[in-house]
């Protein structure tokens, strides 16, 4: 989240597409709540009327997959009528800049296309500098190739008729969205986009996010009280596992995952260093080296020295251009060439799009570990229904974790507020905490390499590996002051002005990422977690102050936020050129005197019309402003509608290119796909009820599975009367990779789209169903109908849309 | 009576998120029962005596042709005349000071009566024990200042409790905020529940609320009317024994059982 829970309360109008907020965040909606107590309209865009909709003002339903038609649609409706917050648009956007005349979109396709390699070469998707190396402007917004007049022309093909036949969605819903949420333009009003799994898990997941970002540009709703764009994490800590670099192409921090030819640290610091001559611009990421030294500081202590580029080559690198998500490991595992497998606290048997694939693959492994408070799916793969024992030979071992509050630990939540959790009781049996379990494995680890050698050894020996207790165990606050950093040597500084010496003591820890340094001084293993305590040492996470200065729910003595205890990103943007709030109502922040009053501000630095010393607000981008043209992106600058990998549609209506043309579809005998086939008629999507967790270990919880006890696939009444299929019946689902039988739930809440004039119906079910428990529970996981394609940026998995068929069991 | 509350159930916040129907099993440890989806997110499929609260799913065609999915935490309504009361005939069934009604099991002989009475077909009955169960509002917590469990765990404000009169004046005032066909439930009858609801559609939309809701005639007339009278015969009786006593003198072994004919109707 760029904004934070609470903060919901404060926007004038909640759009909620992506997500199903009330029943994936039922104790978050209540923030949403309270804003629809001050009159908020609260907007719920989704395929399914869901839990979250029965809250909602308006439920808008729209076919899975074609959020940026939709979006697109709002784009162009804001622009047409002339709804964006104009000033806000000029100075906090690079709207102004002018994009390079070689740059270029058509039929779906923007310059520098590969179509063997499906990517792009962006050297076409750049804006204008002068000679100084300042960004070209055309505050009038009128030179056509201004990214205004661009986005403007780009989204022009966006008509109310287009979007709908696309949609589905009636041209009547559309503009009732497209006003409410456009109204938030005024400079004293925000609106706020809630988004989930129902945005990112899409062939173009990352570009639903981007358009949405478009929109809250336009209307000056970033970096504002009730604005944002606001991820709800799924589960309790999963905003902590991406901090901390659950992705393989990124180091904690968001610091890159170098690669291959990338194999010296100043060619590193080099490549991911940005550099801006613009003296409006602070430029933030001008601090990378300093971030990156610190992390390899924390990650191999006094062995990592400035003479050895402080352990840079001691780090992986990533063949460049290839890639390691889940998608890409499955299919390596499936073609034999993976020997073990750590799936840690997971059940990708479940959990993992195309199940069939994942189950295949596991039976290639030599051996494989999960580690998980519950026997599974995945664990017992190689016994599952079907499944010839005899023929499999990867040894498995299943070790028993401690729940979470069988630890202690921090948790960060989605509005990047971590906070100090205590152990609330020991684990069971001979189940242990994950750390306790690492630091055995790496402990035996080191014990063999001491004894035997092996392959890179000093990535092993080399570790800084101080992680215990007194008592031997795995000690949390050790490692959170480690990610915290520390000076690792006695730090003089003085003040150039004043003079005023500051004194540092080796070992204390640092306060803020700004003492962070590129020499060697100080170690953090994630700089934006620095400042997570004080340099006495506390632990600023386990603070629970409940005072409201503000009076806009910012609590800032509660727990920690990163960065640096901001509870609004981009804040500076929530007030106009001279420091004034847009929002006299919601003064976030306000420029009094000579400094910033409110939330921590994003930097000292006075508002943009001081000429001298004043900044821009987008202080993490190169250019100080918010990217309306985003060159960032794999698949283009501006988003674009494209197709699920399978849909209805034989063709997309918008161009030439139905599936994401930055997208390689995996090329074995169990990727098959079966768009606009009139054996899989009907459009799928798959989520997780409130009742049940993921991949559904509370399948364990008996009150749980009592209230949600087997899987189902909702069925709209009119396609399952069409059908003859009755409610409660057991029913057979399939896709092209697999099939199951579920229960029938005939619902009144999903209805048929007119998609491109005709008739085409959505079914859904929830994938937190297995085999192995309930003990009567059958094979109905749901991933066995969802193809193994993802997000080209991320590869998130398509599981929000493909096609199957329905019909009696 | 120490303190008359009232438990609010604003239906228009309910996210039907269930937490309610799951911290009442959990602190009453009412065991879970295997059961199968029948198509329905309501799940058990009615209130049992192991699950005293039950958000009730029903999707409702609003007038425009569009869907309205309806959440309704059903369970004991805590009536001031209470049927279940009224008919139990050992006093099993019984008022609190909050005004609740909760059950001294131990008194309770499966009769079920009580079942027969509730206008809202609360009580239920486990044949293995031979009792019947309910909702008592957590009376246990209710002692010690407490919130009834469902209302701890409600994460949106849909449930509240609170000074009887305070609670249905908020009530009207959600109920005027909503505007529509919002109502308020539960305070006109049988002489006003514990549990009032607000509800954002009329009542008979709902289904198995009772509009008027009554205590049934017979129960009136065997409670109000026949048992007064009896225990009145009763009381006569005791009266005429005693003063025959001071009359005649102790009685004899031989008229053993002239002074019971009340106490046994």
């Amino acid at each position: 989240m760029t904004n934070h829970y609470i903060d919901l309360k404060n926007s004038d109008c909640i759009l909620i597409m992506g997500s199903n907020a009330a029943e994936n965040h039922p104790i978050a909606f209540k923030w949403i709540l309270r804003a629809k107590d001050r009159g908020a309209k609260i907007i719920h865009v989704d395929p399914r009327y869901t839990r979250t909709s029965a809250r909602c003002d308006y439920h808008v339903p729209l076919r899975s997959g074609t959020d940026i038609a939709f979006l697109g649609g709002m784009i162009k409706h804001i622009i047409d009528n002339n709804m964006i917050q104009e000033e806000y648009v000029k100075y906090y956007t690079n709207a102004s800049q002018i994009v390079n005349p070689d740059f270029s979109f058509k039929d779906g396709l923007f310059s520098g296309y590969n179509a063997e390699k499906r990517s792009y070469k962006k050297d076409t998707w750049t804006t204008m500098k002068d000679e100084a190396g300042i960004p070209i402007r055309d505050y009038t917004l009128q030179d056509p190739h201004c990214v205004y007049q661009m986005l403007k022309k780009h989204y022009d093909r966006y008509t109310l008729d287009m979007v709908s036949s696309i949609t589905g969605v009636s041209k009547e819903d559309l503009l009732l969205v497209y006003n409410e949420y456009g109204a938030t333009g005024a400079k004293d009003k925000a609106g706020t986009e809630c988004y989930a799994l129902g945005w990112t898990h899409h062939t173009v997941g990352s570009q639903n996010i981007r358009a949405m970002s478009i929109i809250q540009l336009l209307l000056g709703n970033m970096g504002v009280c009730g604005g944002g764009i606001n991820a709800l994490r799924g589960e309790p800590n999963v905003q902590g596992s991406t901090d901390h670099a659950i992705l393989y192409n990124i180091l904690p921090g968001y610091l890159k995952m170098p690669s291959g030819p990338v194999d010296t640290l100043a060619k590193y610091i080099e490549k991911y260093t940005p550099k801006s001559t613009d003296p409006q611009s602070v430029n933030w990421y001008q601090n990378y080296p300093k971030y990156t030294v610190s992390f390899l500081k924390a990650i191999w202590g006094d062995k990592a020295t400035a003479e050895n580029e402080f352990g840079y080559s001691w780090l992986p690198k990533l063949d460049d251009g290839k890639h390691y998500s889940i998608l890409h490991t499955y299919d390596a595992m499936y073609a034999g060439k993976i020997k073990g497998f750590f799936a840690y606290g997971s059940n990708v048997a479940v959990s993992s799009p195309n199940s069939t694939k994942v189950r295949r693959s596991l039976e290639k492994l030599k051996w494989m570990v999960n580690v998980n408070i519950f026997d599974n799916e995945t664990a017992s793969f190689w016994k599952a229904p079907g499944v010839d024992s005899n023929a499999i030979d990867t040894e498995v071992f299943l070790l028993p974790a401690a729940a979470s509050m069988e630890k202690e630990g921090s948790q960060s939540n989605s509005g990047r507020l971590v906070q100090w959790r205590y152990k609330a009781a020991n684990p069971p049996g001979d189940a242990w905490a994950d750390g306790d379990i690492t630091m055995k494995l790496m402990d035996t680890l080191r014990e063999l390499y001491k004894k035997e050698g092996g392959a890179f050894p000093e990535q092993i020996l080399n570790l800084k590996w101080d992680y215990r207790d007194a008592s031997g165990k795995f000690d949390a606050l050790k490692v959170s002051k480690q990610i915290n950093g520390h000076y690792t040597q006695d730090v003089t500084i003085i003040d150039p002005v004043t003079g005023a010496k500051e004194e540092n003591k080796k070992g204390e820890t640092v306060p803020t990422f700004a003492k962070l340094m590129a020499d060697g001084s100080t170690s953090s293993g994630n700089w934006v977690m620095a400042g997570s305590f004080d340099q006495k040492g506390l632990n600023k996470m386990a603070k629970r102050g409940k005072e409201d200065p503000t009076g806009l729910g910012l609590y800032p003595e509660w727990a920690f936020a990163w960065p640096l205890n901001r509870r609004i990103i981009y804040n500076r943007a929530s007030c106009d050129l001279e420091g004034k709030p847009y929002n006299p109502n919601m003064k976030l922040l306000e420029w009094v005197g000579d400094k910033w009053v409110g939330d921590v501000p994003d930097g000292p630095a006075p508002p943009m019309a001081n000429k001298e010393k004043g900044k821009m607000p987008f202080i993490m981008k190169v250019d100080g402003v918010g990217a309306i043209f985003g060159p960032g992106m794999v698949e283009g600058p501006f988003p674009e509608h494209y197709e699920p990998l399978e849909g209805p549609l034989a063709k997309n209506l918008m161009s030439g290119q139905s599936l994401n043309p930055a997208v390689t579809p995996f090329k074995s005998d169990l990727d098959k796909v079966a768009n606009a086939d009139s054996k899989y008629p009907f459009v799928c999507t798959t989520y997780s009820a409130t009742e049940h967790w993921c991949s559904g270990f509370t399948r364990w919880q008996p009150w749980l599975l009592e209230m949600m006890p087997e899987a189902y696939l909702e069925i709209g009444e009119k396609l399952a009367k069409s059908l003859g299929i009755k409610n409660g019946e057991t029913i057979k689902v399939a896709s092209i990779r697999g099939e199951l039988k579920c229960v029938a739930m005939v619902t009144k809440r999903l209805v048929p789209f007119q998609i491109d004039g005709k008739t085409v119906h959505e079914v859904g079910m929830p994938f937190n169903y297995g085999w192995r428990f309930p003990e009567d529970a059958t094979d109905a996981s749901a991933n066995y109908l969802t193809p193994s394609i993802g997000c080209p940026n991320t590869f998130c998995p398509e599981y929000k849309a493909f096609m199957v068929n329905v019909s009696k069991a | 009576m120490k303190k008359e509350l009232v438990k609010l159930i604003d239906l228009s916040r309910c996210t039907a998120c269930r937490g309610c129907q799951v911290a009442c099993k959990q602190w009453n440890e009412l065991p879970a029962k295997r059961t199968r989806n029948l198509g329905s997110y309501q799940n058990p499929p009615d209130l049992q005596w192991n699950t005293w609260t039950l958000i009730r799913f029903q999707e409702h065609e609003k007038k425009d042709g569009k869907v309205n999915w309806l959440f309704r935490k059903d369970g004991c309504m805590h009536c001031t005349d209470a049927a279940c009361i009224k008919v139990c005939p050992t006093g099993a069934l019984y008022h609190t000071e909050f005004g609740s009604v909760s059950m001294h099991a131990d008194k309770c002989i499966g009769c079920k009566a009580c079942i027969t009475a509730c206008p809202f077909s609360v009580p239920k009955y486990d044949p293995e024990t031979n009792k019947i169960a309910k909702c008592d509002l957590c009376y246990t917590r209710l002692q010690v200042n407490q919130p009834p469990a469902c209302v701890l765990s409600c994460p949106t404000g849909a449930l509240q409790i609170g000074a009887k009169d305070a609670m249905i004046k908020k009530a009207y005032a959600r109920a005027a905020e909503l505007g529509g066909d919002a109502n308020v439930y539960g305070d006109k009858f049988v002489n006003g529940t514990h549990v009032v609801y607000v509800l954002p559609e009329r009542a008979d939309v709902y289904d198995h609320l009772p509009v008027d809701p009554k205590v049934p005639l017979e129960m009136i007339i065997w409670k109000d009317v026949l048992k007064p009278a009896a225990l009145l015969t009763a009381g006569a009786v005791v009266a005429g024994c005693f003063l025959h006593y001071i009359t005649h003198g102790p009685k004899t072994p031989d008229d053993e059982t002239t002074c019971e004919g009340g106490n046994k109707s």
